[in-house]
């Protein structure tokens, strides 16, 4: 298991390599000179040329891109303009804000996602499959930007059973927190509930072909024993796979929930990063996504390996 | 609502054989939630085209008398904050979801396409260095490399759907990579290769023709994503630009009436709904109708 971990960490070296060249070339694709901007109305050329050397604008691109490399593997992504704080510590602090909302999406998505997709193939062809797949494509149809509006308007302006915005840290006022976090992680949670019951759906279906479980019922176990116990379990390899891939989702998800129920977390910090042109906040959250994304397809891999066994002695 | 590419498995549909056209056919009409798809697209496509000959007011005409007033026969969607007709930039607002979700995905396969079939077909360095070039760019997540390539170009319908085509790209480099690699073990291809077809007249006439079914589906499906990719970019307010319609940009206003007039969001999130349910429902049918597994 070691050497495989060590081999897909190798393998993900040069994938990582691409996302930090794509991510420096981002910058140079801004129209203007990033230096006169900074220079101010005034243009001073003693000042232009401080900062050209400061930025190391002077040197020769693959210089300018290992410079800046360097820079990052130290974790120095650079100073947000808006804030002045360094980006990595900006991002540190509004991670803990969308795990949190990722975390509960996730929750609310296995359990709708994963009982819909077994009930969904053990009643193949009648109405309750019908229905379980008429409302997962719905789910992966329907933006989760106007389904968060909608929501809002039912169940905060209409019934003001919810707030329809406002964040409380966790640590702070556990009960609150949860509540203030309920309805964002239901409407990003849905979309994940359908890409989930649709998984679950034909893993189940396929499993649920194969010889042991026809042994299984010729033994007399109960039917709710073959769906669990021998079933399901089986069945959970791709599940957990797809659960592990579906990280990507969910930040993406984040960014348009957390806009609409203005949570201050990862998603809003890209999207102001954005409209402040803060581009050194932009870059720095594209590289660890993306990096963090190569991790969780790591994970995915060593997740499959644990969970079957027969793949362990390839 | 989901930035993943949809329902996928596209590349189940591997049609081994061409000329399967009536069958296909045949299959398609006989799914009824295929054909509700079908008709749904339709009906959007058939609204989007025909918006400048439609009985319907100026979509960017403001009404300070009839500002925020709730559906009524004159309005039949009622009018939004500055008293513009909410139906008229619902039709015209089409023009820019679909025309979005096309060009996208045309400029994914038309990068994705060659890309893929080339990494398949070379395999070697070829393939190891477009594989990887893949991976980076399936790393970082559909919508926020989409945010940070129309932030870094700047906000634009334009920049959005070149955004999003490059973000969807790496789906269809993914499928004719893996589609090229399987058709190449086919007795055909070793034939046509054994009589002394050359690299390119092989490509054209043996391997294109038939990893395009999958593709065509995934095609479809990701028209889908790319209609929600483009609404949430211009939602973001990265995407088309004010006074020019847009569901997303509407939504973005409708968001601040939401208490004082329900119908801006109501009408913009269903269109979208709608639409991409469509290409979903077609999507997924055409995918069946495809399988070869179920002929």
């Amino acid at each position: 298991m070691l050497a495989f971990i060590g081999r897909r960490l190798l393998v993900a070296i040069p994938t990582i390599i691409l996302i930090s060249i794509f991510v420096f070339t981002l910058q140079k694709l801004l129209p203007g000179d990033p230096v006169l901007a900074m220079a101010g109305e005034e243009r001073d050329p003693e000042l232009i040329e401080l900062l050209r050397e400061r930025y190391r604008l002077n040197d020769p691109l693959p210089m300018q891109y290992l410079y800046w490399v360097g820079n990052a593997l130290r974790g120095d992504l650079g100073i947000s303009l808006r804030t002045n704080q360094p980006v990595l510590e900006l991002i540190g602090e509004k991670l803990p804000v969308t795990i949190q909302l990722a975390v509960m999406a996730l929750v609310i998505a296995i359990f709708i996602g994963v009982p819909a997709g077994v009930l969904s193939a053990y009643k193949k062809g009648t109405w309750i499959d019908w229905l379980a797949n008429v409302v997962a494509l719905s789910g992966l149809s329907v933006p989760n930007f106007w389904l968060g509006i909608m929501m809002i308007l039912l169940v905060s302006v209409k019934l003001g059973w919810l707030p329809a915005s406002g964040y409380q840290p966790f640590s702070e006022d556990p009960l609150q927190s949860l509540r203030t976090m309920l309805m964002p992680a239901f409407v990003l949670g849905t979309a994940i509930a359908a890409t989930l019951m649709r998984h679950t759906r034909s893993a189940m279906l396929s499993v649920l072909k194969s010889d042991y479980i026809r042994t299984a019922r010729a033994k007399g176990l109960a039917e709710r024993v073959v769906l669990v116990k021998h079933a399901l379990r089986n069945a959970l390899i791709p599940i957990v796979t797809v659960t592990t891939l579906l990280f990507g989702e969910l930040l993406a998800g984040a960014v348009l929930t957390e806009q609409i129920f203005t949570i201050p977390g990862f998603g809003k910090l890209v999207v102001d990063a954005v409209f402040n042109r803060d581009y050194a906040v932009v870059q720095g959250i594209v590289l660890c996504t993306g990096v963090a994304f190569i991790f969780m397809n790591l994970l995915a891999d060593v997740a499959y390996r644990v969970l079957n066994p027969r793949m362990r002695d390839e | 609502m989901t930035i993943a590419m949809g329902p996928q498995n596209a590349a189940s549909a591997i049609e081994s054989l061409p000329k399967r056209e009536s069958r296909i056919w045949k299959k398609l009409r006989a799914n009824p939630a295929a054909l509700l798809g079908g008709v749904m697209v339709t009906f959007f496509v058939a609204v989007a085209v025909l918006a400048p000959v439609l009985p319907i007011p100026d979509p960017t005409a403001t009404d300070w008398l009839a500002v925020r007033q709730a559906p009524s026969a004159a309005h039949p969607f009622g009018t939004d904050e500055i008293g513009r007709d909410v139906m008229a930039r619902m039709v015209w607002g089409a023009r820019a979801s679909l025309l979005a979700g096309v060009v996208s995905v045309v400029i994914a396969v038309a990068l994705g396409v060659p890309l893929g079939v080339l990494s398949g077909y070379l395999r070697g360095w070829t393939d190891a260095v477009i594989s990887r070039f893949t991976e980076a760019l399936l790393a970082a997540p559909f919508l926020i490399l989409a945010i940070a390539l129309a932030a870094f170009l700047g906000p634009s319908l334009t920049n959005a759907m070149i955004a999003i085509g490059v973000s969807a790209m790496p789906i269809f480099i993914r499928l004719a990579r893996g589609q090229t690699m399987s058709v190449m073990t086919e007795d055909y291809v070793e034939s046509a290769r054994a009589v002394g077809v050359g690299h390119f007249a092989l490509i054209w006439r043996y391997i294109l023709p038939n990893i395009f079914p999958p593709i065509l589906v995934q095609a479809t499906l990701t028209i889908a994503t790319a209609i929600i990719a483009e609404a949430s970019l211009s939602f973001l307010g990265l995407g088309q630009q004010p006074p020019a319609p847009s569901w997303g940009s509407m939504l973005n206003i409708a968001k601040n009436f939401l208490e004082q007039a329900p119908w801006m969001a109501l009408y913009p999130g269903a269109g979208i709904f709608l639409v991409v349910l469509g290409f979903n429902l077609f999507g997924d049918g055409l995918r069946d109708a495809l399988d070869p597994r179920d002929h």
